[in-house]
């Protein structure tokens, strides 16, 4: 199996909130490594995660069905998923799999958080 | 790992972004249920999600690299017959009708774009009206033994009568993948090629302020289209 080329760190930001840093290629090898950090931002009732895609590098169309499979598990949870950080490339691409509908997007981590707080 | 934010790596792999589906006018007489359609991820479905994929080992009669070319090259030639896929190629943005056999004697016509298109897979995505909202990856890697091809589907049945007809339809889903792969192997002189099966069951709940789709319905709406087809004849001979 070949060895995700991508870096997910999870930040806890207040009592409810964690951030999913996202570093390098979003692609099928990287089911483990961004489940593993669904369950580490979720410790603690997480309510409202947010996906941080500043340093995002990469992704095809598998990239995008795991991050189908996060939100179903998002919403399962009843938990509020965000990102930011998404070039225009990127957004475009969100935009195109209608991914946008389901997962809000904002420019920063300050307007995520705000929007994601009220 | 450096980041360019301006040139990114996968640039010219995906789709320009579309609102709506336009089709080649040498092919509308086909995409009257394609054109000016949306598209449909897994969350503009309506049904319970379902992830599917069907494996193949070819081998090392073929490299991930060469399976994919050639399936791109030819592949509505590996369809089963009664199905007809309009696509010119398989590129990125590449909207193409197609008209699968229903098993009710009558051809449901709808589409697909090509989301995505690398060396190594591709991804259609499906307009509002098909049977399935999502999108579908064909793609080869190498593997103990050689190379494996593989269709993978992130699928919603679109609207509620889709999702009725889900136990018929993934029947039908079923052989005709397996089918597909069975002449992929063939075309790269593979024999005997055992097609493996594997369905998760994703996401269990239906999306019910979807369940309007029903007005996008290809099946109906090829119904229709089938049985005006007299009047259409008349107001193009009296023109």
């Amino acid at each position: 199996m070949t060895e995700p080329l991508v870096s997910m760190d999870v930040r806890h930001v207040g009592s409810s909130t964690a951030v999913v840093d996202i570093k390098g290629d979003v692609t099928a090898t990287c089911e483990a490594p961004l489940m593993a950090a669904y369950e580490d931002a979720s410790v603690g009732g997480t309510k409202r995660l947010v996906l941080n895609f500043t340093g995002l590098e990469y992704m095809n169309s598998s990239g995008i069905g795991m991050l189908v499979t996060l939100l179903v598990r998002a919403n399962r949870q009843h938990q509020k998923l965000a990102a930011y950080g998404l070039t225009e490339h990127y957004r475009q691409i969100f935009e195109l799999t209608r991914l946008d509908e389901a997962i809000a997007i904002f420019a920063d981590e300050p307007s995520a958080l705000a929007a994601s707080a009220s | 790992m450096s980041v360019d934010p301006a040139t990114p790596r996968d640039a010219g792999n995906w789709a320009a972004n579309v609102t709506r589906l336009s089709v080649d006018a040498d092919r509308a007489d086909v995409g009257f249920n394609v054109a000016g359609r949306r598209l449909t991820g897994p969350q503009q479905g309506f049904g319970r999600l379902w992830q599917r994929s069907y494996s193949a080992h070819f081998g090392d009669s073929v490299t991930p690299a060469d399976l994919i070319a050639g399936w791109k090259a030819n592949f509505g030639s590996f369809w089963t017959a009664g199905n007809r896929f309009h696509g010119a190629l398989i590129a990125p943005g590449e909207v193409a009708p197609i008209a699968v056999d229903s098993g009710a004697g009558m051809k449901l016509v709808t589409g697909i774009l090509v989301l995505y298109a690398d060396d190594e897979s591709f991804t259609f995505m499906t307009p509002e009206g098909h049977m399935f909202a999502g999108w579908i990856t064909f793609s080869a890697h190498d593997d103990v033994g050689g190379t494996v091809a593989r269709i993978q589907v992130l699928i919603r049945p679109n609207d509620p009568i889709y999702e009725l007809g889900w136990p018929v339809m993934r029947r039908m889903e079923d052989r005709f993948w397996k089918a597909t792969l069975v002449n992929v192997a063939a075309h790269f002189g593979v024999d005997g090629v055992v097609v493996e099966e594997k369905t998760v069951l994703v996401d269990k709940r239906r999306i019910w302020r979807n369940a309007g789709n029903v007005r996008h319905n290809a099946g109906i709406r090829s119904a229709l289209h089938l049985l005006t087809a007299p009047i259409r004849a008349i107001r193009h001979r009296n023109k």
